[in-house]
């Protein structure tokens, strides 16, 4: 990483503080209608503590959630990528399921497991996210050329050796670009649920609290916080991206 | 001299939604050990569905393929493919690439061995230095090179190139088919060329077989005597230019263009 790569992203981030500051000073809006960046510092001083327990909260629930979504959307990828009859039978199944705003099932699964603060919002964050995942896991899998996979199959490989060899680390690309939306996925999933259930504990559930008490800056704050994290956890998917399918980057000539 | 490769009285169609669609009907084909034979034919007349027949890969409806005296019945790690497509593995340098056979088949090889054969391979047909580059990084024939060292790296005793040259341009070509000659004479093998390029068939194999129109049966078969060395200049002596003429009407024989 050269400093460029730093001082860039960093510059435009000042730039976006300032201009904000900017706006709501120039039509000098109260902070009930838009918090000033300079509202936040107080903000986040004054619940530094909750911030930081309600920030890991959200965070683990919105990773164990996510690492589930990793594995079962994995496995139903690879399912719906290697035989077509369960492409044909699970695709109306699972686009009918995505279409469902996951806004209306927080309160049923709210409701049917009552109190589970940790398991209903790993549940959620693990619904709205698996999505992305099986369908590009199931692309990058049943778009395989046969060439690639006669140059095993023709010395006698067995297929999960081709699997393994070939059509996996083939389909990583498009498994890292579903894991960068699964990952801002997970986060609504996390903080609907946290908004939604008494007592959740986790950031929705400060904003919940900010609502309520009319503290504006403090809702303003708690967006921050999320999209900090949600930066810190797309950056480390990308960390992870570098490693496992660095390959599929081409310099540019 | 024994047969390695067999094929008799071949019939295949492939199932499809408007009823069976034949493809072969009626294939003959025999290549002597050591023996080079390319197979030309019109478009979509099955000489794709051949390589798969002898690779092991599908069965035929009705007929036999035989390899080494042996009836085929499944893939098999004595048979090296190439396609016109290089499908080299994105994620591997050229030398993990070559090697990759060497994972599947058990040559009882170390992996220092393994690893001295592919860099010799590569060396032959002129990639190294290319060793430790992605195939990304290849120019098209260069790829092609490389896919050509995985498809003999494990000693294979049929090698099936199926149109290995066909999107390269008319210079690399003519490169590539003296890598060849090259490789034939180092790495001897028994093998089958698919291709659309009559001037490729004469210059590489000694048995230029002619395919008739889909449903394809073995129309016509020409012995390449070629005299002289195996250079360019010999597509142009008069005796090449007869035996392309007679191959050329045979080729507009199976499209249905000339009387038989």
């Amino acid at each position: 990483m050269t400093l460029r790569q730093v001082t860039v992203p960093l510059f435009a981030l000042i730039l976006f503080g300032v201009f904000w500051e900017w706006l709501v000073w120039v039509n000098d809006w109260p902070n009930y209608k838009m918090a000033s960046p300079s509202d936040l510092w107080p903000a986040f001083w004054k619940f530094r503590w909750l911030f930081l327990e309600y920030g890991w909260e959200t965070l683990w629930r919105t990773v164990v959630g996510l690492l589930l979504s990793v594995v079962f959307g994995t496995l139903l990828g690879m399912v719906m990528g290697l035989s077509k009859t369960m492409r044909d039978a699970l695709y109306p199944l699972l686009v009918g399921f995505n279409a469902i705003p996951k806004a209306t099932v927080v309160p049923i699964i709210a409701l049917m497991f009552v109190g589970q603060h940790d398991m209903n919002t790993i549940l959620i964050a693990f619904l709205i996210s698996f999505f992305p995942i099986a369908v590009s896991v199931s692309i990058g899998l049943s778009t395989l050329e046969p060439e690639y996979r006669d140059i095993l199959a023709s010395l006698g490989a067995s297929k999960f050796t081709i699997f393994w060899k070939i059509a996996l680390p083939k389909t990583l690309p498009e498994f890292f670009g579903a894991l960068k939306v699964a990952v801002t996925l997970a986060f609504i999933g996390t903080n609907l649920m946290e908004i939604v259930e008494p007592h959740g504990r986790g950031l929705g559930h400060l904003f919940d609290s900010g609502k309520i008490s009319a503290d504006y800056p403090l809702m303003f704050a708690v967006l921050i916080a999320l999209a900090l994290m949600g930066i810190v956890l797309y950056y480390v998917v990308v960390a992870l991206e570098k490693v496992f399918a660095g390959w599929a980057e081409r310099d540019p000539t | 001299m024994t047969n390695l490769i067999e094929i008799k009285g071949v019939r295949h169609a492939y199932r499809t939604v408007s009823g069976p669609l034949p493809v072969l009907d009626g294939l003959e084909l025999t290549v002597p050990e050591g023996g080079f034979a390319a197979v030309v034919g019109p478009s979509g007349c099955g000489k794709s569905t051949l390589t798969r027949l002898i690779a092991g890969l599908m069965k035929p409806d009705e007929g036999e393929v035989w390899l080494h005296g042996e009836r085929v019945k499944g893939p098999k790690s004595t048979v090296g493919m190439a396609f016109q497509n290089p499908v080299l593995l994105e994620w591997r340098s050229i030398l993990q690439n070559v090697m990759l056979p060497l994972e599947i088949v058990d040559t009882g090889m170390s992996r220092k061995a393994r690893e001295d054969r592919a860099r010799h391979l590569l060396d032959l047909v002129g990639l190294t230095g290319f060793e430790d580059k992605r195939p990304s990084e290849l120019s098209g024939g260069m790829r092609q090179r490389a896919s050509l060292c995985r498809s003999i790296v494990h000693k294979p005793e049929v090698l099936i190139l199926d149109e290995p040259f066909g999107a390269l341009d008319a210079f690399t070509r003519e490169d590539l088919w003296q890598t060849m000659h090259k490789v034939k004479a180092e790495e001897p093998f028994t093998g089958v060329l698919i291709t659309h390029d009559l001037r490729e068939s004469i210059f590489l194999a000694d048995q230029v077989i002619v395919l008739s129109g889909r449903p394809a049966k073995t129309q016509y078969i020409m012995d390449v005597h070629l005299s002289g060395a195996r250079d360019i200049e010999m597509l142009y002596t008069p005796e090449s230019a007869e035996a392309l003429n007679v191959l050329r009407h045979q080729i507009r024989i199976a499209q249905g263009r000339d009387a038989a």
